[in-house]
């Protein structure tokens, strides 16, 4: 197997389980490529809303991802804009209709987040960049990771969210009064306080912002260790840092200057002999 | 001989201005309103004070520490940032509210943003305003042994009386440091006399909210109300001492008018339509983001040069 079949964690490129892992850790959307931030930021106030939003987002995105890769060959590409959202709301409209019929208590939670998930920008990156050219079964596979990827992420920010900012956990009171564990350790969590800042939107930034340099100081620490972690994304702004040998920068920077200058000297030989050539040309036109 | 031949890059001729001395003699300017605090609220006031101190001191020391940064605690920012903070509390807040404020206004606000000189907004209103919206009822209890009454501004806002020389003087509740208007501007005028602060921010913030209030006020040009909404909340610690803060307020003379006539309106604008009373410390953090943008737009022309010609002629 030569390497550039190698995708995620070594395990094959395109083949269902890579893409599965590839969507979970390697380019988790919310962690990592940094997308779909409206309902990460808007919806994460409870961990619950969190799972709910992740696990609608999940549907909706393995089934467009898998009817957009069937319909790939038929979609005109100057309309493909349309003809995914045409796929992808026909799903959404599922979704709020189900959520409306058995969990409306959640549907009236969310709101106009549901039927947002049609614009979200997770499912029409995974659209466009990778249902639209690849096959069924690794399309599906791609969302189902991304989709679980992204209900992680945001099931433990709201998680953190509601613990710090409200005291509860899955609607459990934790912290804070009418803490429902026993003992002593229960008499120390009824003394929180919660920091009410954190169910607000200045939180949610704090939270994603904490979870995202923990996921980076990870993949800073395999490097270090000598793990090859080219495939291992880096989200935020510490995306363009990476940790090098400076004699090996150096060494490749020289490299690069005498390709460059090897490059220019050839194109200067070319231009002569273009010109050459057309003065050559000329000469028999005179003729 | 050798000494002679010492090389050494500029300045050349040193003025002993250092932030150590800049920030010591902003403690000392403070102290006057800090002093009045304790003696207005009593013993709990001092405690708030010394805890926030502490805190922020013990946090920049532990973080530089943890990092393996140069240990700073010594240029008395840190010192600024805690008295700052606890002066912006009541005197009834439980002793963990310092505590957190604290150790967000320096971690997150000063810290991880590079430290002095790289934190985007006044770290002790940073702290304030996130103690604010996270603990609304203990940052707004100012109901002490002393003081029953609400604040003199929430008085006002519900359409009730309040005594201008009380406010003056500063026997009123509210925050630990905010209530002697003649404590602070005492403490302002050491800084000014020094040459530290000068009149352009406060000067412009004062009269532009004096100028909001009296057309939007909507008491006219009443001198009882005029001076209860300078003399009353934090206008004043606000004005001389957080929005003159060198790090967050813009360097050019036109940026500084401009800043100060932003936050004069702002903080008029959240007085007198807004739902709370008070409205300086969410005016100066706003204010503080858009400095990047003032200074960008007022960056004064260098001598000899021309002023930016447009695209089509730089072409031509």
């Amino acid at each position: 197997m030569s390497n550039e079949n190698k995708g995620a964690l070594g395990f094959t490129k395109d083949t269902p389980m890579e893409r599965f892992l590839n969507g979970l850790i390697i380019e988790n959307p919310t962690l990592v490529l940094m997308i779909g931030m409206c309902p990460t930021l808007a919806v994460t106030t409870s961990a619950i809303n969190g799972l709910t939003m992740g696990l609608a987002t999940t549907f909706v995105l393995a089934l467009s991802n898998a009817v957009i890769s069937l319909l790939r060959k038929v979609i005109p590409d100057t309309v493909r804009i349309p003809a995914f959202i045409v796929v992808i709301a026909s799903f959404v409209t599922l979704v709020q209709l189900v959520m409306q019929a058995y969990v409306p208590t959640m549907y009236e939670a969310l709101g106009v987040y549901i039927p947002l998930i049609v614009v979200n920008c997770i499912i029409f990156g995974r659209a466009e960049a990778y249902a639209s050219k690849h096959d069924v079964l690794p399309s599906f596979f791609d969302g189902i990771g991304m989709g679980l990827g992204f209900t992680c992420a945001i099931t433990v920010i709201g998680l953190f969210r509601e613990l710090i900012g409200g005291g509860t956990m899955f609607n459990v009171q934790i912290l804070g009064e009418g803490s429902v564990v026993p003992g002593p350790a229960g008499y120390f969590f009824s003394l929180y306080q919660p920091v009410r800042i954190f169910i607000q939107q200045a939180g949610a930034f704090i939270v994603l912002a904490v979870l995202i340099a923990i996921m980076n100081q990870v993949k800073f620490n395999l490097e270090k260790k000598g793990k090859d972690t080219s495939k291992f994304g880096v989200g935020g702004c510490c995306s363009d840092l990476e940790i090098k040998d400076p004699h090996k920068v150096k060494e490749e920077l020289l490299k690069k200057e005498a390709e460059e200058k090897a490059k220019a000297e050839e194109v200067k030989e070319e231009a002569k002999e273009t010109v050459a050539a057309a003065a050559g040309s000329g000469e028999e036109e005179n003729k | 001989m050798s000494d002679m031949m010492k090389v050494s890059s500029n300045p050349h001729v040193r003025s002993g201005v250092t932030t150590s001395n800049i920030m010591m003699w902003v403690v000392i300017s403070l102290l006057p309103a800090a002093g009045f605090g304790v003696y207005n609220f009593g013993i709990d006031a001092l405690i708030i004070l010394i805890i926030s101190v502490m805190t922020t001191v013990l946090t920049e020391f532990c973080y530089e520490k943890l990092m393996n940064k140069k240990i700073t605690v010594g240029d008395f920012s840190a010192v600024v940032t805690g008295l700052l903070l606890g002066m912006n509390l009541p005197s009834t807040a439980p002793w963990w509210l310092p505590v957190i404020g604290g150790i967000f206004a320096i971690l997150v606000v000063k810290m991880l943003f590079g430290g002095l000189g790289q934190n985007f907004m006044n770290p002790a209103l940073a702290g304030r305003c996130f103690l604010l919206i996270s603990f609304p009822a203990l940052m707004t209890n100012f109901v002490t042994d002393t003081y029953t009454s609400p604040t003199p501004l929430t008085a006002l806002k519900n359409g009730g009386e309040v005594v201008v020389i009380d406010m003056i003087t500063g026997k009123i509740p509210g925050t630990i440091g905010e209530t002697s208007m003649i404590a602070i501007v005492i403490g302002a005028c050491i800084l000014i006399m020094l040459g530290i602060i000068d009149l352009k921010i406060p000067g412009t913030y004062i009269v532009s909210f004096v100028i909001f209030i009296i057309l939007f006020g909507g008491h006219g040009i009443n001198g009882t109300y005029i001076s209860a909404q300078l003399a009353g909340g934090g206008l004043m610690l606000g004005a001389f001492f957080m929005a003159t803060d060198y790090v967050t307020c813009p360097i050019t003379t036109k940026g500084k008018y401009i800043y100060g006539a932003f936050l004069g309106i702002l903080t008029g604008i959240f007085r007198v339509f807004g739902a709370s009373a008070e409205g300086v410390s969410y005016a100066i953090i706003i204010g503080n983001l858009i400095v990047p943008l003032i200074e960008k737009y007022t960056l004064p022309r260098a001598f000899g040069i021309k002023p930016a010609q447009g695209k089509e002629e730089k072409k031509a």
